[in-house]
């Protein structure tokens, strides 16, 4: 290995602005000439703990609408902060042009070098290439809109009153997990024209009304139309549809169209965070990865010093720490531990490969090229398929993995079903790959139905999996939300694979919000 | 890149969001403030602190699955098992799902109050019943008092006296000749009749002349305004007398629980009124007027006379508090001993003196810790019930717990949609 010297980029744990911007310029040359990243330009913002507080409880956004929901989160992370319970991220990074990460000035300078690394460039270069960002986030066009959505819901409250408002904004908030379009359709969202058509909907309302047709044109015998099979009845509005505010949006009957606007804006922000819950374990892992191969490359030039390297070794083996099963400490997969281990095991197999290896990964294997096969995965793949054929045989034996079954017909216990043998890797591979799909997690729910000619009940269906039907209490709340801003009563059905119906929930309108409306 | 230090921005950007919540959660914030000021010295409500409130009503529900059906693990960390071995449910499984379903802890939320958070909370809907006289608000009125001159203001507000002034001051100093002389002098022009004294005289008189042109009668400079000055000024005067029984009948616990009434008064008048004076009346069989430290801490002993600390109260208001302008309170606490005697001299000077000038009187008779259900009723209490008849403004309480003090004080000064309020 040739040693290229390298002047030290800082000494101690002091720095200032000159600093970061020596740090950044190191570890982008790292990232871009030796790594290969691809990254939308840098913002770095230092911000003190208490502002990260702040960022904190508006999901991270810099700036956001009001909703009392973001005051407790607020007041539950401050009040665990003070209590010493927790400690704050080092960094929050937000999927934007410029990509903008915040650090805390509290940070040692090593631990800034190793957020930057972390946020700026691995994040970043994630954010920038993978597919589901690409296909669901406007990253240049966000904080406009943000901007948009913020002074749209203070200029709402300001005309009908923040109680009407603050109800809407609840039940798109409770709705918020089925307001995505999980399929991508012909256009590219472009949340920077999102302002510009919210004018132009309500110019084309106001220009096309005319009281002269309202008034004077006789309305004669209502037409019915019998022979409208229910089929076409059903595609004519859209059904089925599994983005319920979507279809709230656009069929809901008696929504003002401001609260259409507020559905429109929610139903967005659960767009843009729709990637990052699939891809929790990709993201950390490539960004830990990312920074461990920076910071190592720094440490081997000479760019920082042995003892700020053991400081964020210190750091990187905290953040990918795993405990087993029986470990107090433990509470589910981490997905840094999880992420970066498979990062390093690709790596592994791509420039070292074992005889099973080759068996099982032939077309990366011994390809040499580590980082050109990480940026392809890095690019085209999330959680559950990034999992379900990445997760190798001598990973799986390093995590001693294993499977279990819980099957409450089954007295005596839970079943180990799988482990880490021949017979297990593809279960556990393939459990593991499910338990990240995001088909998986959230329930599956859609409009099916309503029923337009008579009482207008909208009709639902969870596709229950695995007998699991949905948490009543919470299901109730929810329904009960929906059923205020559809202004009928809504069914559930929860049936599953075979048809079989499980459970039924049906739900009235609370009648001050029908009489409001 | 680009670097930016956001450390200077204003801060507090989620207050607003944190007070939506709080007004959202008023109920049960408020109710688990009352909670947590029981298990609290009276002192330390003061400094607000960490309150845990429910779930409900703050919760963000979503659609989830329920704790039915199949569930499949992965675990990292086998070291023992092999496939197809049953564990016992014990352990993880079984026991988060029954947490999920009926667990406190995971139901509650907790957070940190400020102090005046808490405070406000704490006392929020709470009044001084029937300030009828002169209706006191938290929010002082003000009054326009003359605050000398200034040398701007409004042309109503010109001080012509001291503006007049100042420039016959000016006037002198500056030597501007009077209309008198300046006449005088044209007057002996036109008398005279020498060439070269007329000369003369025609220099003098245009010396003058200019000189009057050039100092002015009024000059901006002597322009004076009256100036007036925002003086806040109470729209009505309130005093709170706090008599307390402090004989050797009260016990330990009886004493705990009047303090504690007194201290909650206390807080409540000094935080939500500014101009309400207390007087501190304490008594055994005799009655003297104590300082607030007094009255709190320090301990005395005797006898028991009730009609000497009234008579010490209507001395009082004799003295210092008119009753016209004075909105006069009173609050009283014992533990409904009284000797036997006294009771015929403390209901007439109840009846006679001290009622008819009163806005409100409230009685709290503390009992033992055990006494809850006993209701038997003491001699004071049986005499104020026989002369609450005919006042309505007098109030009595029984309180025999702690935890019963908040409410009984809430209940006794709660805000009262406005009835009866005269003029």
């Amino acid at each position: 290995m040739t040693r290229k010297a390298m002047k030290r980029l800082y000494e101690g744990a002091e720095w200032d602005f000159e600093t970061l911007q020596r740090i950044h310029d190191a570890c982008e040359k790292i990232a871009v000439n030796e790594l290969g990243l691809n990254v939308y330009p840098n913002q770095i913002e230092v911000i003190t703990a208490e502002q990260m507080l702040d960022v904190y409880s508006s999901i991270g956004m810099p700036l956001f609408y009001k909703h009392w929901s973001f005051g407790k989160h607020f007041a539950h992370h401050e009040a665990f902060y003070r209590r010493g319970l927790r400690g704050l991220a080092y960094e929050i990074v937000i999927n934007s042009s410029p990509c903008i990460s915040y650090l805390m000035e509290e940070n040692t300078a090593t631990m800034q070098a190793l957020v930057i690394a972390h946020a700026a460039f691995g994040h970043n270069h994630f954010f920038k290439n993978n597919y589901l960002f690409k296909l669901w986030t406007d990253a240049e066009g966000i904080l406009d809109y943000l901007n948009f959505a913020k002074s749209y819901i203070a200029r709402c409250e300001e005309r009908y009153g923040p109680a009407a408002v603050e109800r809407t904004l609840d039940a798109a908030h409770a709705l918020m997990s089925h307001g995505v379009h999980r399929y991508a359709g012909k256009k590219k969202l472009d949340l920077r024209q999102e302002e510009v058509r919210e004018q132009q909907r309500r110019e084309n309302e106001e220009r096309i009304f005319n009281d002269l047709w309202r008034r004077t044109v006789p309305k004669g015998p209502a037409k019915s139309k019998p022979d409208l099979n229910a089929e076409h009845r059903r595609a004519m509005i859209g059904l089925p549809q599994e983005n319920i505010l979507y279809f709230l949006e656009k069929t809901a009957p008696r929504l003002r169209p401001w609260q259409r606007e507020i559905l429109r804006i929610v139903r967005h922000m659960a767009q843009y965070f729709y990637p990052q819950g699939q891809t929790k374990v990709m993201n950390e892992g490539t960004a830990t990865y990312v920074h461990y191969r920076i910071m190592s490359t720094l440490h081997e030039r000479g760019g920082i010093g042995d003892g700020d390297f053991l400081e964020f070794l210190k750091s990187h083996t905290n953040v990918v720490f795993q405990p087993g099963f029986d470990d107090p400490r433990y509470s589910g997969l981490n997905p840094y531990a999880i992420g970066f281990a498979m990062m390093q095991d690709i790596e592994r197999i791509v420039t070292r490969p074992q005889k099973e290896d080759r068996e099982w990964f032939p077309e990366i294997a011994g390809t040499g090229d580590a980082m050109a096969v990480l940026r392809d995965l890095w690019a085209n793949y999330r959680d559950e398929s990034f999992v379900t054929q990445f997760l190798s045989p001598s990973l799986m034996r390093r995590m001693r993995l294993f499977h279990l079954t819980d099957d409450p017909e089954e007295e005596e216990g839970m079943r180990v079903a799988a482990i880490h043998d021949e017979r297990g890797y593809r279960r556990i591979r393939r459990e593991l790959g499910r338990q990240y799909d995001i088909g998986w997690i959230d329930p599956h729910i859609e409009v099916v139905d309503v029923d337009l000619e008579g009482d207008r009940r909208l009709f639902l269906r969870h596709l229950v999996l695995s007998g699991s039907v949905l948490e009543e209490g919470d299901a109730k709340r929810v329904l009960q939300h929906l059923a205020d801003l559809w202004t009928y009563d809504v069914v559930l059905e929860e049936c599953d694979r075979s048809g079989m119906l499980l459970k039924q929930h049906v739900v009235s309108p609370r009648e001050s919000v029908v009489a409001a409306a | 890149m680009q670097i930016v230090d956001r450390r200077l921005n204003p801060g507090g950007k989620s207050l607003e969001n944190r007070q939506r919540f709080l007004r959202r959660a008023k109920a049960l914030v408020q109710k688990a403030v009352y909670e947590s000021s029981q298990n609290r010295d009276i002192q330390d409500i003061l400094k607000g602190g960490e309150v845990s409130i429910p779930i409900g009503g703050t919760e963000e529900p979503h659609f989830r699955r329920g704790p039915y059906g199949t569930h499949e693990h992965i675990l990292p960390g086998n070291k023992t098992f092999i496939e197809g071995d049953i564990l016992p449910r014990s352990g993880g499984g079984g026991k988060s799902r029954e947490a999920g379903q009926g667990g406190d802890d995971e139901d509650a939320f907790r957070f940190l109050l400020t102090r005046e958070e808490f405070l406000d909370l704490f006392l929020d809907d709470l009044e001084l019943p029937d300030l009828a006289k002169k209706r006191l608000t938290t929010a002082d009125q003000v009054n326009l008092t003359r605050a000398g001159y200034s040398v701007t203001g409004s042309p109503a507000n010109l001080a012509v006296n001291r503006t007049m002034r100042l420039a016959m001051m000016r006037r002198m100093a500056l030597g501007r000749p009077k209309p008198e002389t300046v006449e005088k002098l044209a007057a002996e022009l036109e008398a005279c009749d020498d060439e070269d004294e007329r000369k003369e005289l025609e220099e003098k008189l245009k010396a003058l002349e200019s000189k009057v042109r050039r100092i002015p009668y009024i000059d901006p400079i002597d322009i004076r305004y009256r100036r007036f000055e925002n003086q806040p000024k109470p729209v009505a005067q309130a005093v709170m007398f706090c008599l307390m029984d402090v004989s050797g009948s009260m016990s330990e616990h009886m004493k705990d629980l009047a303090k504690r009434f007194y201290m909650l008064l206390y807080i409540f008048l000094t935080r939500q009124y500014k101009r309400v004076e207390i007087v501190f009346i304490r008594h055994t069989d005799t009655a003297e007027e104590v300082d607030e430290e007094t009255f709190f801490r320090s301990p005395a002993t005797g006898g028991t006379q009730v009609s000497s600390a009234l008579e010490a109260m209507r001395k009082i208001v004799a003295d210092r508090y008119p009753s016209a302008d004075w909105n006069i309170y009173a609050a009283q606490a014992s533990d409904g001993d009284n000797a036997y005697s006294d009771n015929a001299a403390t209901a007439t000077l109840l009846t006679d003196a001290i009622l008819p000038v009163c806005q409100y009187f409230a009685y709290l008779e503390v009992g033992e810790a055990r006494s809850l259900t006993v209701a038997a009723s003491s001699a004071l209490w049986a005499l104020y019930e026989r002369i609450q008849a005919g006042w309505p403004i007098l109030s009595m309480r029984k309180v025999s717990d702690r935890s019963q003090i908040y409410p009984v004080f809430h209940d006794l000064f709660q805000r009262r949609p406005a009835e009866g309020k005269v003029g």
